[in-house]
């Protein structure tokens, strides 16, 4: 089995958000870069179908040369090669198409993405992939089963969780469940001298139109104060939700 | 030319975002000068729709549709998409429609924007509102293609009734093969999901135990709300996974968020921060999430929250 992972390159979760340019930039100054936990999830269980049914393990990453330490990361934790398109990531659909045609140049059959960048929150990539691509496709997945062509995922939904069947090729959104937090591989010094060996492929992007494109940016307005309730007047949080929150 | 909406129904009857994503169509056919249609699978009363500004209803009935199923949806909107001539089409931000969305996009090749918090500033170029940055911030997004795809953020927009009617059409989509079969559904009937959610009473490591989460659970059903947990009290396995909140677990967007012995790390806030109201109750008066609610209680959990269910349950029965 042929498994590419999808390696989405996101501002760490403590990232305090900033703007420059009027506004109009993503200000990366100090800010640290990491897998997406989504992502990180996704490749773990990748490493499990390697070891335990056979399987090769390629990471790619739509991005600029800024993200390699990320996929170098990927390929520490056991990934067997890493591939960038050299392109910026604009929106979802431009990554889907570069993606697609990674997937089809590749001949992978399992392609396992995140649910989500916890970025942007865009949610788009696995689902225009697996459209493009003509796999199946499905996302919030909180386990996978392969059996030869088989699989078997199950997937969250609101309020409860659906088991369904389906075949390869196929395109899962993952997230935490595919494994366990406490099973996240980490690099250790020989994952990383090794990775240091590793194939890293730059391929060059395919035209792409630009669907969307974010012009400005802005930050939610300042908070006003807390207001404090002392814990012996209940009543009075009651009568302020009521009154004046009109929440209840 | 029209404004396109996909009303989501469990059992036969709308869900209330299907209210939300049909006014919110309104709100942007007004500004377009045009008229909305709905299109709505297997409902009970699809004429109900027009109380929230749809002018037409696209009613399909087809039993091969009682199970969701991403692929077979998005291909159902994408015909009644090309036959209405839309160029605006409407989702909701629940997990199915999140799901099916990136496959109608392609089929439409439309250009989508998910978690959109606003009616578009303008048509011209049609440019939209989102959260960005798990809610740390808000972009201002352009669409350029000519049809374009909008997933609203649940509980961002309201419902606005505007008393009008529909007519109700029957819609027979082709259905194509999915490739994606459902085997079971495991849901708890009697819970309200957090995404349905208008009122989450959430805990963290402060209630020390699974234990204890009867002090949660019983606050949470006096108000009727979903309950839920932070990262580490799921990680702990105290809670369900799916019960997780935050930056990298569910957002909640509710109209009340009751956050007991949570401290507020930035991830948890990240997820949380779009609901309207926030209410913490935490021990420290120093705990970060002081800063991000708007009503708070210094104080030991196990002390005030039994008071606090008390007291609501007496409000709501005084309020009956
Ligand atoms: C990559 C990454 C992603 C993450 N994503 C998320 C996420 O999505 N969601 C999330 O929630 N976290 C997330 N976290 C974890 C986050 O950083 C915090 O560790 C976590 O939110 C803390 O959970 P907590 O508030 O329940 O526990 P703690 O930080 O231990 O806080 C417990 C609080 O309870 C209070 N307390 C103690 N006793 C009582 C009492 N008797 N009554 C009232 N209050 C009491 C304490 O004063 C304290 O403030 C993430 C972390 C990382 C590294
Ligand atoms: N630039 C990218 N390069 C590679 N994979 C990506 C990229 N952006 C998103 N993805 C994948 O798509 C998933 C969902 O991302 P998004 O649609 O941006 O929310 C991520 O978890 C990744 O697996």
């Amino acid at each position: 089995m042929k498994i590419l992972v999808c390696i989405s390159h996101v501002p760490d979760t403590t990232s305090k958000i900033n703007f420059t340019e009027g506004d109009t930039k993503f200000d990366t100054n100090g800010v640290q870069f990491v897998i997406n936990p989504n992502d990180e999830f996704g490749l773990t269980r990748a490493m499990w179908f390697k070891e335990k049914q056979g399987a090769s393990v390629d990471v790619v990453n739509v991005g600029g040369p800024e993200t390699e330490p990320t996929l170098r990361k990927a390929l520490a934790i056991g990934a067997d090669a890493a591939i960038r398109v050299n392109t910026e990531a604009v929106d979802g659909a431009t990554v889907a198409k570069q993606l697609a045609k990674v997937v089809t140049d590749g001949g992978y059959d399992l392609v396992i993405a995140g649910r989500e960048s916890i970025d942007y929150n865009g949610g788009m990539v696995p689902g225009m992939l697996a459209a493009m691509t003509g796999a199946n496709f499905v996302t919030n997945c909180i386990s996978l089963e392969i059996d030869g062509t088989n699989a078997k995922a199950v997937r969250e939904i609101d309020g409860g969780k659906e088991t369904v069947s389906t075949s390869l090729p196929l395109v899962i959104g993952g997230q935490k469940g595919l494994v366990e937090e406490s099973d996240l591989r980490i690099p250790n010094m020989r994952g990383i001298m090794m990775a240091r060996k590793k194939p890293l492929t730059i391929v060059e992007p395919v035209d792409a139109n630009v669907e969307t494109k974010s012009t400005g940016f802005e930050k939610p307005a300042p908070k006003g104060a807390v207001k404090l309730v002392d814990a012996e007047n209940i009543d009075e949080l009651v009568n302020l939700l009521h009154n004046e929150a009109k929440v209840i | 030319m029209s404004v396109i909406v996909y009303t989501e129904s469990e059992k036969g009857k709308f869900k209330k975002v299907a209210f939300e994503v049909v006014s919110y169509a309104k709100a942007i056919a007004d500004k377009m000068g045009t008229s909305v249609t709905a299109i709505a699978v297997n409902a009970e009363n699809p004429e109900s729709l027009g109380n929230y500004g749809a002018s037409k209803v696209l009613a399909v009935n087809d039993d091969s549709l009682n199970v969701f199923n991403a692929k077979k949806y998005a291909s159902a909107i994408e015909q009644a998409t090309k036959q209405e001539n839309a160029n605006v089409v409407v989702l909701s931000s629940s997990a199915d429609s999140k799901y099916l969305a990136p496959i109608l996009a392609v089929g439409l090749e439309a250009g989508y924007v998910s978690n959109v918090v606003e009616v578009p500033s303008n048509t011209a170029p049609f440019t939209v509102k989102r959260t960005a940055f798990t809610n740390k911030a808000f972009a201002h997004t352009e669409i350029n293609t000519e049809v374009k795809l909008i997933g609203l953020s649940n509980n961002s927009f309201g419902l606005v009734e505007s008393g009008g009617s529909a007519s109700v059409e029957t819609f027979t989509p082709n259905i194509p093969d999915s490739g994606v079969t459902v085997e079971s559904v495991d849901k708890a009937t009697d819970k309200v999901s957090i995404a349905d959610a208008e009122v989450v009473v959430s805990g963290g490591r402060g209630l020390k135990g699974p234990e204890n989460w009867a002090l949660i659970e019983d606050l949470a059903e006096v108000l009727n709300a979903a309950t839920a947990c932070s990262k580490p009290v799921s990680d702990l396995g105290w809670r369900p996974h799916s019960e997780h909140v935050g930056q990298t677990g569910k957002p909640v967007a509710s109209n009340l968020y009751i956050a007991i012995g949570i401290s507020g790390a930035i991830q948890h806030l990240a997820g949380i921060n779009s609901s309207k109201v926030k209410v913490v109750i935490n021990t420290d008066p120093e705990a970060p999430f002081f800063k991000a609610a708007d009503y708070g209680i210094v104080g030991d959990a196990f002390e005030v929250v039994p008071v606090l269910t008390e007291k609501l349950k007496a409000f709501k029965a005084q309020n009956a």
